[in-house]
């Protein structure tokens, strides 16, 4: 017995252990080469070419006149920074990851939590809510689109006080109403899987015991249902954000970009692939990734989400 | 209200995940020439219910046949690549000690949430001189990219949750190191596998913004890219129905594997991202 755990103790004391042992080097060895396959491969389409985007962004380059290519230093990053159609665009994509995750995070809670206490149909739930979840984003689009439209769509009739030829694309407020809710509607399946899981960590002896000293249910959802699956709300929101900000699928099918909708993500596709800007389109591909990294870290900070935690790894 | 609550929940649950599917079926239904003059309402008007006519149309379309073509064999060949990719990085990850580590799960983290678009511009010119330009490996390779965060983060948490000791359980019992990874380990850590295999097909059959960056004719155009570019016959009036007919032959195998496998999909999504 002692034989077999002696070295094992070794090789888990690794960290504190001044020289590793032979099987602790064999083994950290073999972890990193069994990672290097997926390490390489998320580099090769992610870090070179952001690379690439960074070095081709100082460049006056268009694909559709290659031999006029010079170097323009900053040039694109202050056109663009100083161009208001990128803030408003910006503005734009803040208030569809503002308005259909905050929308998610209730619809997707109220779901989850008839999920986590439901006994009968579980097999017809979970797989309806995972119907929009599979779905594809630009069918997803299309259905919404049709059901907006004035000619052969449904939701003009069925809401009250709305004429029947009132064209839902023909301006900003109500484009961007419709885009929405084809975003929610795709999304808040993932939404409430994830809050699905925080709510099975909460421990049912505290809801019981919080029962007993008189809590309303009210009380018990704020004081201590939500505090104890706070971690698995903050991942929620955090992977969601980021997902939203770059919103591309539903505005493309949707208006493509018409009426003022388009996001960052949308501007930077048509800078690069439709107009072959690349000076410009990297210029802006490099400014949508600093953005992200701005949300990621926001939201890390302000809503102090830990991941590790979350994981139960902390 | 207590004891409405719970079937009242179901109702809402049902009603807004399936009512725009059903919406979608009801008007791939509608006649092709009511579209053009307008066909409201929920369900087909009187006299213009067009049977099959609609899907018959689609499925004669070769460019509509190419396009699931592309798509099956692109989402899934990259899936069992980024499967395999992913099993060797999660088992790593889950069993062994080695340095960077952590570095390797936020890599992956940081990858998930990369923003897809800003790579397009640089990707296509990288994949103009490369000469992999509106090819399947031209679409597998970043899609095995995107889809490794999510397999290894699933991947990782199953593997944990193995009791590995029960290989060596077999070996004191007799068994061969081969059988007993075989008759151990393999059908413990298959679920897992098979759960990241079909969240990864998902992403990949899913994926748009490659789609349509990355090919130009339907030499590898995957169904996204295609129907968003499909017109039909008249290109200035969008032929609603013939794409609703589309759209549905397009979901039905996320419906059928949603059919199959629901308990295994909620398992892997619950488990990867949040739970340990």
């Amino acid at each position: 017995m002692t034989t077999v755990t002696a070295p094992r103790a070794d090789a888990t004391n690794r960290g504190g252990g001044k020289v590793a042992s032979d099987r602790a080097r064999a083994e950290n060895r073999l972890g990193q080469r069994l990672v290097a396959p997926a390490i390489v491969l998320m580099l090769i389409v992610t870090a070179f070419p952001m690379l690439r985007a960074l070095w081709l962004s100082v460049f006056n380059y268009s694909l559709a006149a290659p031999d006029d290519r010079e170097v323009v230093w900053a040039q694109n990053y202050l056109t663009a920074l100083s161009d208001p159609l990128f803030w408003k665009t910006t503005v734009i994509t803040v208030a569809y990851m503002v308005v259909t995750v905050a929308i998610e995070l209730v619809i997707g809670f109220v779901f989850a939590m008839v999920m986590h206490r439901l006994v009968f149909a579980r097999g017809i739930v979970r797989t309806s809510i995972l119907i929009p979840y599979g779905i594809i984003t630009v069918v997803s689009g299309f259905t919404w689109q049709f059901a907006f439209s004035s000619t052969n769509g449904f939701v003009n009739g069925w809401i009250p006080g709305i004429d029947d030829t009132f064209n839902w694309f023909g301006d900003t407020t109500p484009a961007v109403i419709a885009i929405c809710i084809s975003e929610i509607w795709k999304t808040t399946p993932f939404m409430s899987l994830l809050l699905l899981a925080g709510l099975a960590q909460v421990s049912e002896d505290m809801i019981e015991a919080a029962k007993v000293d008189g809590a309303t249910w009210w009380q018990r959802l704020w004081k201590v249902v939500l505090p104890n699956m706070r971690a698995a709300i903050m991942v929620a929101v955090l992977f969601r954000a980021l997902d939203a900000y770059r919103i591309f699928d539903n505005i493309f099918v949707m208006t493509n970009g018409a009426e003022d909708t388009a996001s960052i993500s949308f501007l930077t596709y048509r800078q690069t692939i439709e107009q072959l800007q690349l000076g410009m389109g990297s210029a802006l591909s490099v400014l949508l990734f600093l953005s992200v990294l701005l949300i990621a870290w926001l939201i890390i900070k302000l809503f102090r989400v830990d991941l590790a935690q979350a994981r139960q790894e902390g | 209200m207590k004891k409405l609550g719970m079937p009242i929940g179901v109702a809402l649950i049902l009603i807004w995940c399936l009512l725009p599917v059903v919406w979608v079926i009801s008007l791939s239904f509608k006649a092709p020439d009511s579209i053009t003059v307008g066909n409201p309402g929920f369900w087909p008007a009187d006299g213009t219910w067009a049977g099959w006519e609609n899907y018959r149309q689609v499925w004669d379309n070769d460019q509509f046949k190419r396009a699931i073509l592309n798509s099956l064999g692109i989402s899934l060949i990259a899936t069992g690549l980024s499967v395999m990719v992913a099993t060797l990085a999660a088992y790593a990850i889950a069993r062994l000690e080695f340095k960077g580590k952590r570095m390797v799960l936020s890599m992956a983290l940081a990858i998930a949430m990369f923003p897809v678009v800003s790579l397009v511009g640089p990707l296509f010119d990288m994949w103009r001189a490369f000469g992999i330009y509106d090819t399947w490996i031209g679409l597998i390779i970043p899609y095995m990219s995107f889809t490794l965060p999510l397999a290894i983060w699933t991947l990782s948490a199953f593997f944990r949750e193995i009791p590995w000791e029960m290989e060596q359980a077999a070996q004191v019992d007799g068994a061969t190191s081969w059988q007993a990874f075989r008759k151990v380990i393999v059908p413990l850590a298959a679920p897992g596998v098979f759960t990241a295999a079909i969240l990864t097909f998902f992403f990949a059959w899913n994926d748009f913004v490659f789609g349509i960056s990355l090919t130009s004719t339907e030499a590898a155009r995957p169904i996204p890219a295609s129907l968003a570019f499909f017109t039909g016959p008249d290109p200035f009036t969008r032929p609603a129905s013939l794409l609703a007919a589309a759209a549905v032959i397009a979901t039905i195998p996320i419906i059928v594997i949603v059919l199959i496998f629901q308990r295994k999909i909620v398992a892997g999504l619950t488990s990867g991202a949040v739970k340990g």
